[in-house]
């Protein structure tokens, strides 16, 4: 298969597309960084062979100046297969990236195969409803792949740094301040157990069984959309689905969870579900393993007891 | 200010069906992107506060005349349409051009206004590659959106901070659905929707031409396979053996 370039903003990411290249089976992976000697190290020490692009007047904050860059980086290297993340940052660069150089662009790619000269990608369509299985039928192809699809490769025997220069026009983007984001910093992509509440939760009193049956089980917190950006319960990091984290844990424990596509997308890889829902109708009873009717602040009390 | 909001005409995500793994899209109402309401919201929004003219952009089928409806009586002004039956599930970057082209027509824009990602299919490149046609910068998940004179102030959230950028216009933006809620129409506003200018050009009024094949091809569409073994549990204790048995909890 062809070379592939690989670029994210997040050096964690870029070593994650540096696997996902390696397993499509590319000819070649060329890494390339903008204004970032780690990230560039760290790649090399994996083994990539990149090339460092260093321009003060390139500014992570203009996507039209990253995007510039990168098709600069891919008109001198040659290259037709672009790999992308699809963190925020790397989504808004690919549509633009794509338009440049005239590519296909899938985004948001949770698994990628190899097929002859093609490579198909999977993607959530209709919302979440379904799983596509798309390729890109253009010669040049942008594609931007969920961070964690893949493993960081690890560090090896040491690649290749080398310098690339490009042109940067004046910008039309000024970044004037930077605010970390308050607080929690919780990662329930990581946790193996996650105690999941939903709008079937009546009263945010009950919230603190929920963070203690967590705790207990060495799990987090996490819950449905509504329960953080309307009920504003918890932080928007504990969102599950479709705008928010895709989760794998090996226990999803939801209590008053309906089964919305837009919640369940991104709860369904885990590997145990078990629903406690007030309403035995409750759709998400169908995507679960284990099935309880009950009053949810009576299951979580007895749950913390018996634990 | 002439702000200009992108939607799209979706399928309500909430009435499809399932069949054998395969979505059932027939009869299925038609509406706009729920994040897209918000961009309108957030267009509206800086119209009441500043002034000017917020016009209600599409691209779809022939059902679009009546799917827009939605954004006048939530407060656009006025609509501009691109309605030919090739443009029904157009791929991304061909909705791009004609979105680019119809923006061309329009007088004056200063704001092109996106939501994040379309209801549907969620690529968000959308709103990038128009930036890119028009040669207009850009800001993306934007919570926060200020105009002062010939500049904004965006607020980009990112997954780790928020970021303020000050942009020249005109300037693409795209927002979070956090940036607002976006209003429900009053019976009046709805009442007064269809009265609203509406401008519906086709294809060949724009000069653009489709190419023949779509530079993305799905092989296939399914409904994940979801075998999951639905036991129906009786007691507390009765669940956490069986959570016991798939080993995942330790008691």
């Amino acid at each position: 298969m062809a070379t592939v370039l690989i670029y994210s903003d997040k050096a964690s990411m870029a070593l994650e597309l540096l696997t996902a290249a390696r397993e499509v089976g590319a000819a070649a992976v060329k890494a390339v960084t903008i204004n970032d000697n780690a990230a560039a190290q760290d790649l090399v020490g994996a083994g990539a062979e990149v090339f460092a692009i260093d321009n003060d007047a390139i500014n992570l904050a203009d996507t039209a100046a990253v995007a510039s860059a990168l098709a600069q980086a891919i008109e001198q290297l040659g290259t037709d297969v672009v790999f992308l993340s699809s963190n925020r940052r790397g989504k808004e660069v690919a549509g633009r990236l794509a338009q440049i150089i005239q590519a296909g662009c899938l985004t948001d790619v949770t698994a990628l195969q190899s097929n002859g000269d093609q490579i198909e990608c999977q993607r959530n369509a209709l919302g979440g409803a379904t799983v596509a299985t798309q390729t890109i039928t253009e010669a040049k192809k942008v594609i931007a792949i969920r961070p964690r699809t893949f493993e960081a490769a690890a560090a090896g025997s040491a690649g290749s740094l080398n310098d690339l220069s490009v042109e940067a026009k004046p910008s039309a983007v000024k970044l004037v301040e930077v605010r970390s984001k308050a607080g929690d910093s919780v990662d329930i992509e990581a946790a193996e157990i996650l105690v999941v509440v939903g709008q079937g939760m009546e009263s945010q009193d009950d919230l603190p069984l929920a963070q203690e049956l967590a705790k207990k089980l060495g799990g987090e917190v996490a819950c449905s959309k509504p329960v953080a950006t309307d009920k504003k319960w918890l932080s928007e990091e504990r969102i599950v689905g479709l705008s928010g984290k895709k989760c794998k844990p090996q226990l999803a424990l939801l209590f008053g969870i309906s089964g919305q596509v837009q919640f369940t997308v991104g709860i369904r890889d885990a590997r145990v579900i078990a629903s406690i829902n007030t309403d035995e109708n409750a759709s998400m009873n169908q995507m679960s393993d284990y099935i309880m009717t009950a009053d949810l602040k009576q299951v979580l009390a007895d749950l913390n007891k018996a634990l | 200010m002439n702000i200009v909001v992108a939607l799209k005409q979706v399928p309500d995500l909430q009435q499809i069906r399932l069949r054998n793994r395969q979505p059932v899209l027939d009869d299925v109402p038609l509406t706009l992107g729920n994040i897209d309401k918000n961009a309108l919201e957030a267009a509206v929004a800086l119209k009441e506060a500043q002034g000017g003219n917020v016009i209600a952009l599409s691209a779809g089928d022939e059902n679009i005349e009546d799917t827009i409806k939605e954004a006048l009586a939530a407060g656009a002004d006025e609509a501009f349409l691109v309605a030919d039956d090739q443009l029904q599930g157009a791929e991304s970057s061909w909705i791009a051009t004609v979105l680019a082209e119809a923006v061309k027509k329009i007088d004056q824009v200063d704001l092109l206004l996106f939501g994040e990602g379309s209801a549907d299919n969620y690529s968000g490149q959308v709103g990038s590659r128009v930036a890119e046609i028009l040669g207009w910068p850009q800001v993306a998940y934007a919570i926060n959106i200020e105009v002062n004179g010939s500049t904004a102030t965006v607020t980009r959230s990112l997954e780790d901070c928020d970021e303020i950028v000050e942009v020249s216009l005109p300037a693409v933006i795209t927002v979070l659905s956090d940036i607002n809620e976006a209003r429900i129409p009053s019976v009046t506003q709805i009442l007064k929707a269809g009265k609203k200018p509406k401008e519906v050009l086709e294809l060949d009024d724009l000069d653009v031409e489709l190419p023949d094949g779509s530079p993305v091809e799905t092989i296939s569409n399914l409904a994940p396979d979801s075998q999951r073994k639905k036991v129906v549990v009786k007691t507390v204790d009765e669940l956490l053996q069986a959570l016991a048995a798939e080993g995942v909890i330790r008691r």
